[in-house]
């Protein structure tokens, strides 16, 4: 059994009132926010099962908006996330949705900005934890322990060795890694969850690798 | 090191001749790599949010929240009036739990201590009292540190959420917390720590979570409010010489076997108990029709 911490159980320090439904919703906007890699400008939001009964009592709405906005779970500013979202130009919609058999506590991001888009679906598992499982339908694991890099690229060989070249030369520990593609030499999405913070300049070079390949960083959080 | 029970942290502080505190401290910095100033550090930071909480919610209209709104302020007018029983300190810990559990009902910051449901429990009690004992910083963190070992040990055990053991799991166990750290500015021993502890948390069994709407409002937030109180009642029978008879670590499971003995609709799923009342039920039908998903 993992051992229990002092600031397991005194904490987390956050916005109210619900950890799962309030704080735990802020860091899936969060996540989205830094999986898009820019500022949002539009976003769907689908709320499932206990997010779609309860978001209105929660606040669970202005916690994703919050999020999306950057904010972190202890934000102040966290209850006028609404307001903050109009004067930032960022246009939203709210629906209720069934993604089927997954976590009762479930959202799907659709989040826009200037230059690209990005679909995240993740779950807020108590305690103000989450975990992001799929973007842009491809599945991950990722809860903020760790910093990510995210990398999407035309499947071919050698180009998951030239990554984690890159990221030894910066003396980067991988800590987890999943790759997956839609089908051989199609788009494809890897995804390394390492010890040690990711540099800019990495992304760079990942850039470097190949045409049309992006690279993005989601810091722990 | 590890701490899974009130008996083995007893027998640490033994075995080491050390304080709750100076272990738990230890406890804490060897399993997340750092070191007791870095813990104490963080406890000191957690203390200053506590403290915001409380004036926040004092002056807190309650303007985000759907049905607990102005308690505290109620609260502090009407013991400034000197129209409520009991004395100050009571009264003070009345006003501070509710003050913090409303605020976390308005969306203000608060600890989650074990759980933001039960936020105001451990503020509440251990707060009025290092103010009457004019007790500094290092002191009321030792206390909070204390608190921790205690909610350290319960979850270890038993269920802190509402939804795996009701409201006894939450301001239940948050009640032992804060009657543990409050014996320990006592004077109490290790062991009378832990009967504080266990009498609160004996006094809290079988309370269901019923919460009206799905919202964190009414029972709960007056429940805070009564939970804090009888972290004092608790804290004040031990440091008299009250036996717990039956120690801290079994009294958990007990919960935990309470909490698995509840049928579901009293275990935050708001359909029985108080929700599941005429009142309960009418307002949520309200509710309802009044939120709308908006863009």
């Amino acid at each position: 059994m993992p051992q229990i911490g002092v600031f397991d159980v005194v904490g987390p320090i956050m916005v109210g009132p619900s950890s799962s439904h309030t704080a735990g919703a802020v860091r899936l906007g969060f996540a989205a926010r830094k999986i898009l890699g820019e500022e949002v400008r539009s976003a769907e939001i689908g709320l499932h099962g206990s997010f779609a009964a309860t978001y209105w009592g929660h606040r669970t709405d202005v916690a994703i908006l919050a999020g999306l906005l950057g904010m972190a779970m202890d934000d102040s500013r966290i209850p006028a996330a609404k307001e903050l979202a109009a004067q930032a130009g960022l246009r939203y919609a709210f629906q209720v949705v069934d993604l089927g058999d997954v976590h009762p506590n479930s959202v799907l991001m659709r989040v826009q900005g200037d230059s690209r888009a990005v679909e995240v679906k993740g779950a807020s598992i108590g305690g103000g934890r989450i975990s992001i499982y799929e973007i842009d339908r491809f599945p991950v694991s990722i809860d903020g322990t760790y910093s990510v890099l995210l990398a999407r690229y035309t499947d071919q060989p050698g180009i998951v060795a030239d990554i984690t070249r890159i990221l030894a030369s910066f003396g980067i520990n991988i800590a987890f890694m999943d790759v997956s593609r839609k089908m051989r030499g199609s788009e494809a999405l890897l995804v390394a969850e390492t010890d040690d913070p990711i540099a800019n300049d990495v992304l760079d070079l990942v850039e470097s690798l190949q045409k049309g390949i992006t690279a993005r960083v989601l810091p722990s959080f | 090191m590890e701490i899974t029970s009130a008996v083995q942290l007893l027998e640490l502080c033994t075995a080491k001749d050390k304080s709750i505190p100076q272990i738990v401290a230890e406890y804490e910095a060897f399993r997340s790599m750092t070191s007791t100033q870095a813990v104490r550090e963080q406890m000191a930071a957690t203390l200053r949010v506590m403290r915001e909480a409380v004036h926040g919610g004092i002056a807190d209209t309650g303007e985000y929240a759907h049905l607990a709104k102005d308690y505290g302020q109620k609260v502090y007018q009407a013991q400034a009036a000197g129209r409520l029983f009991g004395g100050p300190l009571l009264n003070t810990v009345i006003l501070y739990a509710l003050s913090v559990a409303q605020y976390n009902a308005s969306l203000g910051r608060i600890v989650a201590c074990p759980t933001a449901g039960s936020c105001g429990v451990v503020p509440g009690a251990v707060l009025p009292i290092a103010e009457e004992l004019g007790l500094d910083d290092e002191e009321v963190i030792d206390a909070l540190l204390v608190m921790a070992g205690i909610g350290i040990v319960s979850a270890s055990q038993g269920p802190i959420s509402g939804a795996e053991g009701g409201c006894q799991a939450e301001c239940g166990v948050a009640s032992a917390m804060a009657a543990g750290a409050v014996a320990y500015l006592g004077g109490a021993s290790n062991e009378t720590v832990f009967t504080a502890a266990s009498l609160a948390l004996q006094s809290m069994l079988g309370l269901v979570c019923d919460p009206i709407a799905s919202l964190v409002e009414v029972p709960c937030v007056t429940r805070n409010a009564t939970a804090a109180v009888n972290a004092i009642t608790a804290a004040n029978m031990a440091l008299a010489g009250i036996p717990a008879v039956v120690p801290y670590d079994e009294v958990v499971v007990a919960m935990k076997g309470i909490g698995r003995a509840m049928p579901e609709s009293l275990r935050e799923t708001s359909i029985g108990g108080l929700a599941g009342t005429p009142t309960g039920k009418g307002i949520y039908k309200e509710m309802r029709a009044r939120y709308r998903l908006d863009g």
